[in-house]
């Protein structure tokens, strides 16, 4: 296990400079100029101006220099700086970080919360009415984009209660509830699709967990149904469900940056997209970098925890 | 072998009945499927309304899309069923042509991720080696990236058009069919059938065209369905925060995002385009799923 470990930590740093070719590859190959696409139109900046922008930005070296220079850069801390506000990146990331980070881990966990019990319940109860409204309700989920529902949830408050969300972003070290408050519905809107699928996952799983020899063993020596399904079933149900999870934090990613924007919360995504609007390639760059490495250590987790959820996967 | 244990279990007769019985016709299958999985028959029912809808848009719409003839922010009424915008456009007739941009997007990236995807995958799994190698790589790097956050940046890159968000679409499927179309193949390069046709001296782009993909169909056709739901919803995403479609043209995504500045004042701005987009990514999912149970068990969740 611990080898297993080591071995696929150390794989993250080629997947990480693999990752950080292509988006380097991508802006760069992107078709017009970096600078005219900077000034724009603007006919006051004389072509010595816009070469001088150029030197200042290291764009005049060769492209194999750039990039050594950037990911040397990164490797040492120095994300490099915003072409629009000209601060150093690394401040205004970690700044955004938690944000998203509790925006994602607050939906995921009241995704969890709502979708195993009602998941393994429509498992257990076959066929009966919580049964078919959680599988009626699982294909709605998936189909309500999470734009929509935010824009809804916002809508309704706003009718029905009179309530609009802050303005500002709260941080939990200001005020915990508020900052609880406000990042209800947004994780709640990012929430629903992933109950959708944490849900139907977990029934499918729990379904054929169920049908296995040493669950019908355990019925024949007079196993009590909870026990059945909570000491014996339940842990093995898991496992599928969790890599669905692993899968599905990329999609919590990318809806993050949908649901910031609506709501207003200074995420990660949300300066993704400040960075794409102003473009400005740095920003895109190291924060596009960012949000992958994010992904991927994520996903190193849950790849971790399948070999302590089940003995049975080993990895050497 | 097969043969040895047949005949031993089984009598000539009922050999010859199996042999014989002619294979099913379209229509027998048709109606296995419809008896087997009605919830994709449901989804093939919507679609259908969406594909009549976006194809007959001129007829069905009472007005034109872009024309700002009516009163601005008018709710629902016998005139505007749905209301009007804020530039005093007929929302029904917005959400009757936006579904022509949904399926014209979903359709040319999930083609274009289909094509690079399938040959890439297909040359993989047919040639391996280095080949094999260095494209699985870059596969698994793609895959390491959220999706939604690739498209994003791409289509922000190349510039905010509905054509952008396509190719941005695609590129993100593209993978995916790549991995999938691989897999198959590896399952069916050890077939019988497949090392006969070399032995009978059929040249690769025989053995690939005729021996390959029809056998590696069935999974393709599941991964087109449900990859039309999820573009469909990128699309809609992306013109969402201004990087897809561009105004004028009806995008239900879009139409979203501009009403949302005005939804206390005119909730139907906001409320109907989302239903559209329910509407269509729910008719996607549910023929996805119902032909993933039909035609590849191993797939299924």
């Amino acid at each position: 296990m611990g080898k297993y470990i080591l071995r696929r930590v150390a794989l993250l740093i080629p997947t990480l400079i693999g990752m950080s070719i292509i988006i380097f590859a991508m802006v760069r190959l992107m078709p017009g100029d970096i600078v005219d696409s900077l000034v724009g139109l603007d006919p006051t900046v004389t072509p010595e101006a816009k070469a001088e922008l150029r030197r200042a930005y290291g764009l005049d070296e060769p492209v194999p220099v750039q990039y050594a220079r950037w990911i040397g850069g990164i490797a040492q801390g120095d994300l490099g700086r915003s072409y629009r506000t000209r601060q150093p990146i690394t401040q205004e990331i970690f700044g955004a970080l938690p944000i998203t980070i509790e925006l994602a881990v607050y939906a995921l966990l009241m995704s969890v919360v709502v979708a195993i019990p009602l998941g393994v319940l429509s498992a257990i109860r076959r066929n009966s009415w919580v049964d078919f409204s959680a599988r009626i309700g699982g294909l709605l989920g998936l189909a309500f984009p999470n734009f929509w529902l935010a824009t809804m949830f916002l809508l309704i408050t706003s009718l029905a209660f009179h309530w609009v969300p802050p303005v500002f972003y709260i941080p939990p070290t200001q005020d915990l509830a508020g900052n609880l408050v406000q990042f209800f519905l947004p994780a709640l809107a990012l929430a629903v699709a992933l109950m959708a699928i944490e849900m139907r996952m977990a029934r499918t799983s729990m379904l054929e967990v169920l049908r296995q020899d040493y669950i019908r063993s355990a019925r024949a020596k007079g196993v009590r149904d909870r026990a059945i399904y909570f000491k014996h079933a339940l842990k093995n149900a898991f496992i599928p469900v969790i890599t669905v999870i692993g899968i599905q934090l990329g999609v919590l990613l990318g809806g993050s940056v949908i649901i910031e924007q609506i709501f207003g919360l200074p995420g990660v995504g949300w300066y993704l997209l400040q960075g794409i609007q102003a473009r400005d390639y740095p920003v895109v760059q190291v924060t596009a970098l960012f949000l992958a490495t994010v992904f991927v250590v994520m996903n190193l987790f849950v790849d971790i925890t399948y070999g302590f959820l089940d003995p049975r996967i080993k990895y050497d | 072998m097969t043969q040895a244990s047949a005949s031993s279990s089984t009598s000539p007769a009922t050999i010859n009945q199996v042999i014989l019985r002619p294979p099913p016709t379209l229509v027998q299958r048709v109606g296995y499927f419809v008896r087997h999985h009605p919830i994709g028959v449901v989804g093939i029912v919507i679609i259908a309304l969406v594909v009549i809808t976006a194809v007959f848009a001129p007829q069905i719409a009472p007005y034109e899309p872009t024309s700002q003839t009516f009163k601005r922010l008018a709710p629902p009424s016998a005139i505007n069923w749905l209301g009007t915008d804020d530039l005093g456009r007929d929302v029904f007739s917005r959400i009757v042509y936006g579904s022509r941009i949904s399926l014209l997007v979903g359709l040319i990236a999930v083609t274009l991720a289909l094509s690079v995807g399938v040959t890439l995958g297909v040359l993989s799994g047919y040639i391996g080696g280095k080949f094999d190698n260095g494209t699985m790589r870059v596969v698994d790097l793609m895959f390491a990236f959220p999706g939604l956050v690739l498209a994003i940046v791409i289509a922000g890159l190349l510039g905010p058009s509905i054509t952008n968000a396509m190719i941005a679409i695609g590129i993100i499927y593209a993978p995916t069919f790549a991995r999938v179309a691989r897999g198959s193949v590896l399952t069916v390069q050890n077939e019988l059938y497949l090392e006969a046709a070399r032995l009978t001296g059929g040249g690769h782009v025989h053995i690939v065209s005729r021996h390959v993909l029809p056998n590696i169909l069935a999974p393709l056709v599941v991964l087109v369905t449900l990859s039309m739901s999820t573009a469909i919803l990128t699309e809609a995403a992306l013109s969402f925060l201004g990087l897809g479609t561009q105004p004028p043209t009806p995008s239900w995504g879009k139409m979203l995002s501009e009403g949302r500045r005005f939804m206390e004042i005119a909730w139907w701005t906001t409320v109907f385009p989302g239903i559209a987009i329910v509407i269509a990514v729910l008719g996607f999912n549910l023929l996805g799923d119902g032909l993933r149970d039909a035609l590849d068990p191993r797939l299924r969740e």
